[in-house]
Formats: structure tokens, C-alpha cells, sequence
């Protein structure tokens, strides 16, 4: 009762604050959460993490008494995790164990996933849940089976990423931060994943068959109609390639522009020959003294 | 703050001129043992750097920070805190260093020769008001009805070092509050994140409770889940706290720090005279805080000490009681209520009267019922919770022998059937500060989480005779050049003590426990009265053993007593403050005054005299305790030949001379070993040693005595505990914000 009220409120207050930002750019208010699943505080959020809170809540599924273990076959590369690290120095192998339990538990982290790691650890479970809450990319409630992360930083921006979550949540009807109510996809927003040279770009977590089936693929040189073709073929089933749309690599061989790809020209500087110019004076040079004025 | 800018700016002309040697620098808090602080340190451990032009010299190691306060300059700061880890995360201390191209972070910029450093400069002024402006970004704006307004680190600091205006126009965000618990009340939202709460927590208290958890400007202090911080020294995250974030919730909105009186005191909820001051308002204890003493408490305060206060104002005996004859109490006027215990006495014999003093009593009122009893022929003294048959001639058998602030000198110790976090949670902060130092830690008796590990060698007697047989840690304590062995005040109470102190004492002297320049003998006793009365010789006379079943008890504040010390048919007279155990079982009941309102001497375990000092007025009609008894000895025709504090105060001195020094711990001398052969025989003739395990004496940390037993703070306090969870079963909803769930909370 008083949770449904709290909610209430926060939803009227979000509603002033949409009202603000309908003057704002596009961006701006696409990384304002509008909660379905949970509850929106109303915030936009700068870690663009899909969570949004910095506190535990009891959920079902995961509450404290959640059971969580991981099976055999992956405690055989917590062992082989382990080895990686001097045995004083275990707490190093906190991100690579939970990131071992988020793929196992598809694709979330619960209370009980960071107390495994905790004990396996010798840890305290403080320390634990300061790093998976650091880490946006650990996911501290449920994910759908596909998680579509949109590169949003000011690189792929210029290139176009609007573009592409516009098509993406018109194809799939998600805002930042929704999952789809089939459960397979889950729509979020991403800081720079370094994929520049081949912006716009996003990336899709696989946590469709656990640690084995899982995969973090990179698409790159999107156009919005790439980025919808990527998300029906995972819908299909299929595994799309990783890459880049239209180069092998990151050569100068074009970018994507306004939303298409535009091969490169002749006009276009390349590594390959002398850059045009124009170029920087000659550091060398020494000024020439000042006239005194008349 | 501004006050001690002032001291400080008039200090620095002073050392700027004649380059003070360093004992008069701050304190380094890398010199850890108490041997190396106190020399000066020789000139070529020293650099020369320059702060604002003027040359000054630190040791060598020194920060930035500490070099600008030897030269009593103030820097403003948050985060960085003399007794914990250097953060360096809230940026306040920029100052410029020549050649650096950026502003420094002076508390965490190691020094080095020859620096020029300047704090007074335009790049200063400029790096501090844009730190100041970006603190200020995400805190709200809530000072007037903020607990911690007008003695907040923030709001002084901003007001010296801030702008007069910020450039920030978007919107301030908000924290959910985190429920820490009965003590602590937070106001997240005001955190500026400078860490020292989540330091204190995992260095000194050693409860690994507190984290830093998100990201950039979602970062926020907390548990992540509902967890209650589970210390005893929890209190002090409240002192830590900078900025209102940290309050204390049982004083939460209920006084404006400009308002009170401060009183410096001391505490007496355990043995180890943590020097507080008292905060008083009228009549009332606002509350309490602890003050600076290296040797004695560092800068920390108990649970029990800071919180019990309220614990004053429930229960009190306010006006003198007689029982008629229908069982019923009577208020009386004072002269009636002394007729009434004179009446008692009558014809009672000296040898069937029994006096027993309480945990809380103060020196002058035992050595006054002592002079009162011994004159009316009677013997028979107790402690209560005591030992009744323990042999107080030997100073060094019943006292911290290393004292308290040696023990950081320690190398291994071994801790034999005490549980020093709840017995003493300061010292036991002290214990985990050597640990972390590398001091080797074993402890015989039941395991207790001490908040550090320990190696454990067995829970009762034949643990230590294992030990005296061979045993690693044995060998380690043999080989240590600064052994220490701690007694919990649960052995000193035990049936088959003797046998034990035998055992220990072979192992003291076959490790090398005492030795030239070194004493590592302590006792740890859990009571404030204990060492007062083992100085003052308050134990029964040789003849007591075989007096007859007393008639006259008067209990001096003892509530527990044991009931076979008082038989059924026993006139009762209980002086005391509060309407505990014992007030209901006397014939007579005399008010008296607690420790916040009278002045009384107090000697803590490792043997140093302290006075408390009166805060707040007596309450109703009671009187301080030895101005009773004096009255009382008037009544039964054996005057006391003393009428003034200062009389009693040189009585105190004749009696044991160390109770005039104030402030001082007279070191004892080490008889032990003399002392030890000539009570082998007793011990012979003593109980063989059970195998029962030793255990600590105290059952309940937060209800210990008196006050903390009519504390509702302390109860809570217990309440939460038992749950482990902060807030009450039923779980006030996931947001926890609204009306309703501060008050499940706060019950």
C-alpha cells in the first residue's frame, strides 16, 4: 500500500519533469527512465545503467533468502578463475566472478549471486555490492533474454545513434531501460564502448543459454535499418555476425551517414596520401617582432 | 572552526618566527607506539619546506597537510581525518606547490625537501571556492533545521573558503536515507561522500558494514541492503560526519548546539574513563561526546557512554523513601528518612552490618562508607560484582599494568577469558589499531567476533595449561619483545580464580611477560567503581568471613548484588539513583546524585585518577553520596571528620596517595612475583580449576547498570540487535520515507 502510494507520487512528479523536458533535445529525454517494470524515480541518470537504484529491494526472486550457487561446471572456471590470481590476493577476481554469476543467472546479478561471491571470496559483502553496483554493466535486476545496450556518447551522436535508438524502439516498442513483455529484449543505453572509428555502434548481450551460449557482440557502422535487421534475426534465433555492417575493419572506406552509408571520396583526407591542409604555421618560426604603433 | 582558525593563525606567527622543535608539532599519526611519539625526533629525520615563504620544519614522511598546520596554517578539509586512511576524495585541501602545474591535494602530497608551498595565493582561493561550489551542487539547503547547523564543517568551511554565490541552476537530487539503526539517524541527501563513516567503520570499529555504492553523481554511503551498523563504537561515525548526514538519533530536532552548556567529564558506563564532555541544556543532558586523549580514549566514545543519557531522566529517586509498616514506600523529609536508618541501626552489632558499593559509586562515597562503617565496628565491605577474597595490597595485580595507550606497543597478546568489545570497546579499538600494526593476537575463552582475527588456543583451564606445556603461540609470546597478557574481569570473579592467576602468573614469568622497562600484566575490569575501591581497600576484613548473617545492609548503588549477600530479615538501606533492583528491597531509600551531577573520582583500569564533573543540577532532593553518608554518620553519633568535597578529596589522599593526582596514572610496582609465591599456598588450598569455559562478565553490552537499564535507547538498542535488522518485522515498504515508517523505525 504504501509502496503503490510512494510510486503515485513519484509518477506525478515525473510528469512535471516531462513537462520540462519537452523543450530539452532528444537525447536528454531519452535517458530519462520511463519505468514499466519498475518504479521511476523520474531522474535522468548519467551512468545509464539499467538500474537505477543504489539500494537493495526485496523483489520476487530475489530477496535475501534467494538461493544461489553456481553449478559444477562452472565452479570449474571459478577454480580455473581463481588460478589467475595470487591466493592473498583473491578479492581480485570479484568482477570476473560476478560476471560469471550474471551469465549464469541470464543475465542479472542478485543479492544472493554477490554473496556467493562474497564467500568465495573470503570477502565482505559490502565490498562486493560496491563494485556490482559501480560497474554498469552488471545488471542488478532482471534482463530480458537479449540485452540491446545504444552506444549514446557524443562520437556515435554526431554519427547518428539517435537514429538508431529511434528505430530500435519503434521496432521493438521499448524505451531506455523496458524490457519487452515476451521477455526477450531489453532496451539501455550505453557510455562509450571505444568503438568510435565506426560509430554509431551498439552492443548485444546474449544471455539466452547461460554461460556457454553467452556472447557481447559489438555491430558497428549502423544505419537505423541494420540496427532493426540485427534485433529481428536475434529474434529469430539466429546469431548475427559481430562488426562492422560495411568494412572489415576500421580502413577508410567510408562511414555511415545521415543514416546511410556513404563510401568514401576522393575529397576525403585518408592516411594513405598527404593530407590536404590546411596545416599548422612552422613552431619554428619566431614571431615577427611588433610594429610600435605610430 | 572559526575559533580555531583564530588559535591557529596566532600560533603560526609565533612558530613561523622561532621554528619550534617537533614535540610541539601535531601529532604524526604514523608514530604509533607511545615510546617513539613522545621523543623528538633528531633533526636529520626533518626536512625544510616552505609554507607561504616561511620556512618550517616537519619529519621526514610528513604530508603537505601536516607541513602547512606546522606552520599554523589552516587548510580546510572533509575528508581526511588525523585517525583514519588518507582518502583524498573531497578536494577541500588544494593548495599550490611551486612547479606543480596543477592545484595539490595536500593531504594526501607526501612533502618533499625544499617544497614551496602556498595557501595564500589567487589559484588557492580560486581551486577552494570550486570545490566548495561543487559540494555545495548536491546538498540541500536545510541548515536551519539541520542538527548539525552552526557546528557543521560545511557550512563554517563555506562561509571562510566558499563563493558567494553558485553557478548551478538545474535540479539538486535526492537520497533515499539509509536506517543504520537505534543510534544513528541519517539524512543522506547531505552526504557530500568524504568516506570518513565508512573508514571508521572498517579500520577502527572493524565492522565491514558501511560502503560507497554506485557510480559518479549516483554514488551513495549505505549498506545496499538494510543492515543495522553492528559496533559498539557506532556513535562515532556522528563526531566523524562533517555535515549533517550523520546525526544522532535519539537527540535528533531536540536542541541547537549554541544552545548548551559543556561540561568536561568523564564517563563511567565501563572501566575505561573515557574522557567526554557533557552537553547540558537546564536541567537536561542533551547529550554526550567524547573528547581528545591520546592516552586514554583517542577520540572515541562508546555506544553505552554517548547514548545512555536518557537513562537519567527514567526511574530517578527523587525524594527520600521509608517503608512502613504495610510494605509500602513513603516520601519523607530528609531528617526523617536519616532517623529512619538510624532507628535500623539500633542495637546491631559492628560485625552484623554489611556494606556493599555499586559499579557506578565515586571514591569519595566508598571511602567515606568505609570510615563510616569501620567506625561503627563493621568489616564487612564489598564491591559488587567483585571478588570479594581478591588481595588488593598489590597494586599490579588488579591493574592495566601496560596501561592503556602502551598496549600499542605490544608485539603479541594474549587474551584469557575476556571479551574486550564488550567489556571495553574502546580499548578493544586500541587492541585492533596494535593488530593492524602486525601484533600477533591469541585469546583463550569462548570465540568472540573482536573485529580483529586472533588465533584461538582453547576456551577454559586447560587451555592455559596446554599453553604453559608448549605451544606455538606460547613460543611466539616467549620470543616477543613486548608480550602483554589481558585478564577479563570474568576470571577475577570465578570460584577457582587462584588456580587460574597461579597458571597465568607461571606463564608471565616463564614468557617474560614483565620485564625491565616492559609490564605486560593487565587486568580489565568492567566496572567504572572496581580499581577506586581495590585502591580504597573496600573488601571485608579478615574478620568478615566468619561474622554472623548480617542484620544492616546498605547498599551504596548496588543493584547486583547477589541474594544470599543480603538475608531476607535484613534491614536495608539503598542509596542510589535510580529505582533499579535494589531500591525496592530497602527499608530506607536515599537519593542520590548520578555521575553527570556531582563531582566525584573515578580510577579507570590502567590506574588513572580522573573527576567527573557536576553538568546539570541534582534532581529533586537528592544529595551526592558521600554528603549522605557524612549526614548519615551525624545521625548515628560517628561524625565523619570531614564536611567539604576538598576534605573528603585529602582523605581520598591520605587513604591512597595516587587519588590526589587527577589526570595521572601512578605506574605500579611489580610485586607479582613475590606476591605469587606467597599465595601459591592459597591457591593449593583453592578449588581445583573447573573445565567450565572462562566467559565474559558482561551478558548485555547496552544494560550493564542503573542508567543503561532505564535507558529506552539502550533497549531499543538490544531490540535491534536481536533482529539484526534495523527496522522492525514488519518491513515498512521499500521506500521507507513516509511518517509511518519513521515510526516502526525509530521504535
Amino acid at each position: 500500500m504504501l509502496r503503490s502510494s510512494a510510486w503515485k507520487l513519484c509518477r506525478v512528479g515525473q510528469k512535471s519533469l516531462q513537462r520540462q523536458l519537452e523543450a530539452c533535445s532528444v537525447t536528454t529525454r531519452a535517458a530519462v527512465f520511463v519505468g514499466a517494470d519498475y518504479p521511476s524515480t523520474g531522474r535522468g541518470f548519467a551512468a545509464n545503467s539499467h538500474d537505477v537504484f543504489g539500494q537493495h529491494r526485496d523483489e520476487k526472486g530475489n530477496t535475501i533468502s534467494t538461493p544461489f550457487d553456481f553449478t559444477d561446471a562452472n565452479y570449474d572456471a571459478v577454480a580455473d578463475i581463481l588460478l589467475r590470481y595470487p591466493s592473498n590476493y583473491k578479492q581480485s577476481a570479484c568482477i570476473p566472478l560476478l560476471d560469471l554469476a550474471q551469465q549464469q543467472n541470464n543475465g542479472h546479478l542478485t543479492l544472493a549471486a554477490m554473496r556467493r561471491v562474497a564467500m568465495l571470496l573470503d570477502m565482505p559483502e559490502i565490498r562486493v555490492y560496491e563494485v556490482a553496483t559501480f560497474y554498469t554493466m552488471f545488471n542488478r535486476s532482471p534482463v530480458g533474454r537479449y540485452h540491446v545496450m545504444v552506444c549514446g556518447t557524443t562520437p556515435c551522436q554526431i554519427q547518428g545513434s539517435d537514429g538508431i535508438y529511434e528505430a530500435i524502439s519503434n521496432h521493438l516498442g521499448l524505451h531506455y531501460g523496458q524490457t519487452s513483455p515476451d521477455g526477450l529484449f531489453t532496451l539501455s543505453e550505453m557510455e562509450c564502448m571505444g568503438a568510435c572509428v565506426n560509430a554509431p555502434m551498439i552492443a548485444i548481450a546474449d544471455y539466452s543459454n547461460g554461460v556457454e551460449g553467452y556472447s557481447y557482440k559489438y555491430f558497428e557502422d549502423l544505419t537505423p535499418a541494420d540496427a532493426v535487421e540485427i534485433v529481428k534475426r536475434y529474434k529469430d534465433g539466429e546469431k548475427p555476425e559481430m562488426g562492422s555492417r560495411y568494412r572489415s575493419k576500421a580502413e577508410p572506406a567510408g562511414a555511415v551517414m545521415n543514416g546511410k552509408w556513404t563510401p568514401a571520396q576522393k575529397t576525403m583526407p585518408t592516411l594513405t596520401e598527404a593530407p590536404p591542409g590546411p596545416f599548422c604555421r612552422d613552431l619554428g618560426e619566431m614571431p615577427a617582432p611588433e610594429q610600435p604603433k605610430a | 572552526m572559526l575559533s580555531k582558525l583564530a588559535r591557529t593563525a596566532s600560533r603560526s606567527r609565533v612558530q613561523q618566527n622561532l621554528l619550534l622543535p617537533s614535540i610541539l608539532l601535531p601529532q604524526q599519526p604514523f608514530q604509533s607506539s607511545a615510546v617513539t611519539s613522545q621523543q623528538a625526533a633528531p633533526a636529520e629525520d626533518h626536512i625544510e619546506v616552505k609554507v607561504n615563504g616561511s620556512p618550517v620544519q616537519i619529519p621526514k614522511g610528513s604530508t603537505v597537510m601536516q607541513a602547512c598546520d606546522a606552520a599554523g596554517i589552516d587548510i580546510p578539509r572533509f575528508c581526511y581525518h588525523p585517525k583514519l586512511s588518507i582518502a583524498g576524495n573531497c578536494r577541500m585541501c588544494l593548495v599550490e606547490v611551486e612547479k606543480s602545474p596543477k592545484p595539490v591535494a595536500s593531504c594526501a602530497m607526501p612533502a618533499a625537501p625544499n617544497m614551496n608551498i602556498k595557501t595564500d595565493t589567487d589559484l588557492v582561493k580560486k581551486a577552494r571556492e570550486g570545490v566548495m561550489e561543487f559540494l555545495l551542487i548536491n546538498h540541500p539547503l536545510d541548515c536551519p533545521i539541520c542538527d548539525q547547523g552552526g557546528e557543521c564543517d560545511l557550512q563554517e568551511q563555506s562561509m571562510h573558503f566558499g563563493s558567494d554565490r553558485s553557478r548551478f541552476t538545474e535540479m539538486k537530487r535526492s537520497v533515499h536515507d539509509k536506517n543504520l539503526g537505534p543510534l544513528v539517524k541519517t539524512v543522506m541527501t547531505r552526504c557530500i561522500h568524504c568516506t570518513r563513516c565508512v573508514r571508521f567503520a572498517t579500520e577502527v570499529a572493524g565492522v565491514q558494514d558501511l560502503g560507497m555504492v554506485g557510480r559518479g553523481k549516483d554514488s551513495e554511503i549505505g549498506t545496499y541492503i538494510d543492515k543495522l551498523l553492528t559496533s559498539e563504537l557506532s556513535g562515532n561515525v556522528i563526531d566523524l560526519c562533517p555535515v549533517g548526514a550523520l546525526t544522532s538519533k535519539p537527540a535528533a530536532f531536540t536542541y541547537r548546539n549554541w544552545e548548551l552548556k559543556n561540561t568536561e567529564t568523564i564517563d563511567v558506563s565501563d572501566a575505561q574513563g573515557t574522557n567526554t564532555r557533557v552537553d547540558s541544556r537546564g536541567v537536561e543532558v542533551m547529550r554526550i561526546l567524547p573528547r581528545l586523549n591520546e592516552d586514554v580514549n583517542e577520540e572515541w566514545l562508546s555506544d553505552k557512554g554517548r547514548f545512555q543519557y536518557d537513562g537519567l531522566k527514567q526511574q530517578r529517586l527523587n525524594v527520600p523513601l521509608v517503608k512502613g509498616p504495610d510494605g509500602a514506600f513513603a516520601p519523607k523529609r530528609w531528617p526523617e528518612a536519616l532517623e529512619a536508618v538510624a532507628q535500623g541501626l539500633q542495637g546491631i552489632a559492628g560485625n552484623e552490618m554489611r556494606a556493599i558499593a555499586g559499579k557506578l559509586s565515586d571514591a569519595e562515597s566508598m571511602v567515606a562508607l568505609k570510615d563510616l562503617m569501620n567506625k561503627l565496628g563493621c568489616g564487612n565491605l564489598t564491591s559488587e560484582g567483585g571478588f570479594p577474597d581478591l588481595d588488593a595490597d598489590v597494586r599490579s595485580n588488579y591493574v592495566a599494568n601496560t596501561t592503556i595507550r602502551g598496549i600499542e606497543g605490544a608485539d603479541v597478546i594474549l587474551l584469557i577469558g575476556t571479551n574486550p568489545r564488550i567489556e571495553a570497546p574502546v580499548y578493544n579499538a586500541r587492541i585492533r589499531k596494535t593488530w593492524l600494526e602486525g601484533t600477533q593476537i591469541g585469546l583463550v575463552g569462548p570465540e568472540y567476533d573482536l573485529t580483529y582475527p586472533y588465533t584461538h588456543l582453547g576456551e577454559g583451564p586447560d587451555a592455559l595449561a596446554a599453553m604453559l606445556g608448549g605451544s606455538d603461540f606460547f613460543q611466539k609470546l616467549q620470543e616477543a619483545q613486548h608480550p602483554a597478557v589481558v585478564l577479563g574481569p570474568g576470571i577475577l570473579s570465578r570460584p577457582d580464580r587462584d588456580t587460574i592467576l597461579q597458571q597465568v602468573h607461571e606463564l608471565v614469568e616463564k614468557a617474560g611477560v614483565v620485564k625491565e622497562d616492559w609490564n605486560g600484566y593487565n587486568i580489565l575490569h568492567d566496572a567504572a567503581s572496581r580499581v577506586a575501591a581495590l585502591d580504597l581497600g573496600f573488601l571485608p576484613s579478615a574478620r568478615a568471613q566468619s561474622a554472623p548473617k548480617p542484620k544492616f545492609v546498605y547498599l551504596l548503588g548496588s543493584d547486583d548484588y547477589s541474594e544470599e549477600d543480603i538475608p531476607e530479615d535484613a534491614f536495608v538501606v539503598y542509596q542510589g539513583t535510580h529505582g533499579d533492583r535494589g531500591a525496592p528491597r530497602a527499608n530506607v531509600i536515599l537519593p542520590a546524585a548520578a555521575y553527570v551531577e556531582k563531582e566525584g573520582t573515578f580510577v579507570n583500569f590502567e590506574g588513572r585518577t580522573q573527576r567527573t564533573k557536576a553538568a546539570v543540577p541534582m534532581v529533586g532532593d537528592s544529595r551526592e553520596d558521600w554528603r549522605i553518608i557524612r549526614a548519615v554518620s551525624e545521625v548515628v553519633g560517628r561524625p565523619l571528620p570531614y564536611d567539604t568535597t576538598d576534605g573528603v578529596q585529602k582523605r581520598l589522599a591520605d587513604v591512597a596517595p595516587h587519588l590526589g593526582k587527577v589526570d595521572a596514572v601512578e605506574s605500579p610496582i611489580w610485586l607479582n612475583g613475590e606476591y605469587n609465591k606467597a599465595f601459591a599456598e592459597r591457591a593449593a588450598k583453592a578449588a581445583e580449576a573447573f573445565q567450565q569455559p572462562f566467559s565474559s562478565s558482561i551478558k548485555e553490552f547496552f544494560m550493564t547498570d542503573a542508567i543503561s537499564r532505564s535507558s529506552q535507547v539502550m533497549a531499543r538498542c538490544i531490540q535491534s540487535r536481536k533482529t539484526g535488522h534495523p527496522k522492525s518485522a514488519t518491513h515498512p515498504g521499500a521506500f521507507g520515507q513516509d511518517a509511518a515508517a519513521h515510526a516502526a523505525a525509530d521504535m
